[in-house]
């Protein structure tokens, strides 16, 4: 693995008279959220590296989580190392500084993670596809989750920021249940006592929250010490594998939704889980299996045609004929997904936590926003 | 002296509101959310005390003390997953900060006392960068394992009804207690005298024969060490993960500014106005502006106002009082 990272970085420096295709992949490598770009580029890499194919140059930058340098690396990569495709982005915000001034330029771009509602709707692009989901699809699961699960009375919080209040109305669209309260807290936001306190004191049946990364293992650590006994459902953003050890027992048990899960039983699926735990060491999470089928369908549709043929490449990557880790995979009109989201329960298995599936929330589901798309 | 004054003023009003059940603002949510803000102040103020500490004996700006409680937490999660003890993680994260501090103020900040300030922002600056860098060396990317022991978890059952987490409890008796140690060393002791005397006027103690650069060790250690503990605790119900001491830097800046920077007592009084400011804010801003306006708006309008409550407080105080509540220098 090391070497083929070497390898990328060298062929980049020499300028790759060798290499066929580049691939510009902007994704964080550091601070606080690394962990998610870190799995995506691992996941990625695997797939190119089991493909064998010595044509593909990857170019790997580090974001920092900053718009501004997400956007300078993209003029680097576009302007002087001359990629095809774009990938990597883990934030909305940041793919909303890269995408759409990308595409425009005529690069491709396949998300692995951020999915802003903009991008899924008015403003999508023919050369913009999302491998991942719509920002609002696993929070609409869990909407419908909570309705099967018999939950009349929700208790939802985000953080205040983009994403956060897009959780919180795809919760919505989908619960049909009274909400006993909805709170917006900052972003990055350590300490959640306050908020435990207008939970327990709200009578809701159930929590929903969208917290990801440290915030919210922090919350749930102090949620389950607080003696609040009432359920709790998430998105699978605060319970992938890199977090959950972290959570330990305070999230066992706890309901989430996913796209993708590690015991999807598909061929394609046990193969990855145990490829990339025999390459790296550890479980992969939800982002590694998004950074594994981006790079399958990438290599998919350059088994059909050449990105100088930007016709030809759209329609290979459109037809999505790949084996994906979450089993039928297929995209809709403007790009996006059209997939199944599960419903999964946090358990120990030895000594690690992880996921386990427990029920569909929403079959072939595909976003809400793909009406509004005119390509 | 608030906590016992909320009960008997909220007792009449929420009649009006009774049917909006969800809504309802009861009595002991308020004293929980006091208690709540007190111990967030408590937390700010080990950090605070460190930082302002450093910069009255020193006059050195260290931005730098976010990353030695990242250092507390991190190697207090390290010793609890391989030893399985929580005590000795605490005395070990304790330690280990003081350690980290003590050598960087060797190495490091020691070029620093004569520098401008601008100088030692910069270098303490690019110390968070190693630091963090350096943590995700050694300790990898993902969140790191910290989880309160079985002897304090849980929720206690206070006076009046009021289920409260014990580690919380505790969080608000250790951090008043390191305070009352710390007031005790600084008025007490022979290391206070100097302390206190190198704030007042360093040329002169030095001249009196006091060894001032093993005392700028020994305080910005001591610094340290305060950070690392309550990185340490703190690390028990939050993440344990590269970048968390940056956040809560910038609270004890705030805390700092408005207690009158150099000020022990004053960044206590600060602490406990920013986290009752914060906690409070962020829970009833909210609900005073649903008197009055659609719920929806009610909420992003109250959440954005309550994110700016302690700098409108800070604000404030310094309108009234420019070198902070018992800020001396001018």
């Amino acid at each position: 693995m090391r070497k083929l990272f070497i390898a990328a970085a060298l062929s980049a420096l020499a300028g790759a008279a060798g290499a066929e295709v580049k691939v510009g992949m902007i994704t964080t490598l550091s601070g606080g959220g690394a962990g998610l770009g870190i799995d995506v580029r691992d996941g990625f890499m695997l797939a190119i590296e089991q493909s064998g194919r010595d044509d593909i140059e990857v170019v790997i930058e580090d974001d920092q989580r900053k718009p501004g340098i997400a956007v300078q690396l993209a003029d680097k990569m576009i302007q002087s190392d001359k990629v095809d495709v774009l990938t990597g982005i883990i934030w909305s915000n940041l793919a909303m500084a890269v995408v759409p001034a990308a595409t425009a330029q005529g690069v491709f771009y396949l998300s692995p993670n951020a999915g802003p509602s903009q991008l899924a709707g008015a403003g999508c692009h023919p050369n913009y596809f999302n491998v991942a989901w719509q920002n609002d699809n696993l929070h609409e699961a869990a909407g419908a989750y909570a309705n099967s699960a018999g939950y009349e009375n929700s208790f939802l919080m985000a953080p205040n920021y983009p994403a956060g209040r897009d959780a919180l109305t795809g919760y919505k669209r989908m619960f049909e249940g009274d909400l006993a309260g909805e709170v917006y807290t900052k972003l990055g936001q350590t300490d959640y006592a306050a908020e435990i306190a207008q939970i327990r004191a709200s009578g809701a049946d159930s929590v929903y929250f969208f917290l990801p990364g440290g915030m919210g293992i922090s919350f749930l650590k102090q949620y389950a010490n607080s003696g609040v006994e009432i359920p709790v459902v998430g998105p699978a953003f605060s319970f992938d594998q890199g977090i959950l050890q972290a959570v330990g027992e305070a999230a066992l048990g706890v309901v989430n939704t996913s796209q993708w899960s590690k015991d999807i039983d598909n061929p394609t699926n046990l193969a990855f889980v145990k490829a990339f735990q025999a390459e790296y060491g550890r479980l992969p999470s939800l982002y590694a299996s998004q950074g594994f089928d981006t790079a399958n369908l990438l290599l998919s549709a350059l088994e059909k045609a050449d990105p100088s043929d930007p016709d030809a490449f759209r329609a290979a990557l459109m037809e999505a004929d790949f084996d994906s880790t979450r089993g039928k995979f297929r995209f809709g009109p403007n790009h996006h997904p059209i997939q199944t989201i599960y419903a999964r329960k946090v358990v120990k298995e030895g000594d690690v936590y992880t996921n386990k599936i427990i029920g569909v929330a929403l079959k072939d589901h595909a976003d809400a926003y793909a009406d509004e798309c005119k390509m | 002296m608030q906590a016992g004054a909320g009960p008997g003023v909220f007792r009449g009003p929420p009649r009006l509101q009774r049917d909006r059940t969800a809504r309802h603002m009861s009595a002991i949510l308020i004293v929980e959310q006091i208690l709540n803000g007190l111990q967030f102040g408590v937390m700010l103020f080990l950090m605070a005390a460190g930082l302002t500490l450093i910069f009255g004996v020193m006059g050195l700006i260290n931005l730098a003390h976010g990353s030695l409680y990242m250092i507390g937490a991190f190697v207090a999660a390290a010793v609890a997953g391989a030893t399985g003890s929580f005590l000795l993680a605490m005395i070990c994260a304790l330690v280990a900060a003081a350690v980290a501090g003590a050598i960087v103020e060797i190495v490091v900040i020691r070029r620093l006392y004569a520098a401008e300030h601008l100088d030692q922002v910069l270098a303490t600056f690019a110390l968070i960068l190693i630091f963090s860098e350096g943590t995700r060396w050694v300790f990898g990317s993902f969140p790191m394992y910290l989880e309160i022991p079985d002897y304090l978890s849980g929720a206690v059952t206070l006076p009046g009804g009021i289920q409260y987490p014990l580690y919380r409890v505790m969080l608000i008796g250790a951090g008043l207690a390191v305070g009352l140690g710390l007031w005790a060393l600084i008025e007490h002791t022979r290391i206070g005298i100097r302390i206190r005397a190198g704030e007042n006027d360093r040329e002169m103690v030095a001249a009196l024969g006091v060894d001032i650069s093993r005392l700028y060790t020994l305080v910005f250690a001591l610094g340290a060490a305060l950070a690392g503990l309550s990185g340490a605790m703190v690390g028990a119900i939050q993440s344990v993960q590269v970048g968390m001491g940056e956040p809560v830097l910038i609270l004890a800046f705030v805390v700092i500014v408005i207690g009158g920077i150099g000020s022990i007592r004053g960044a206590l009084v600060g602490a406990l106005l920013v986290g009752l400011t914060d906690t409070l804010g962020g829970v009833f801003l909210p609900e005073l502006f649903k008197l009055f306006m659609a719920p929806a708006a009610a909420t992003s309008v109250g959440s954005a106002l309550a994110s700016m409550s302690i700098y409108i407080v800070m604000s404030l105080v310094l309108i009234w009082r420019p070198t902070g509540l018992f800020g001396g220098r001018a």
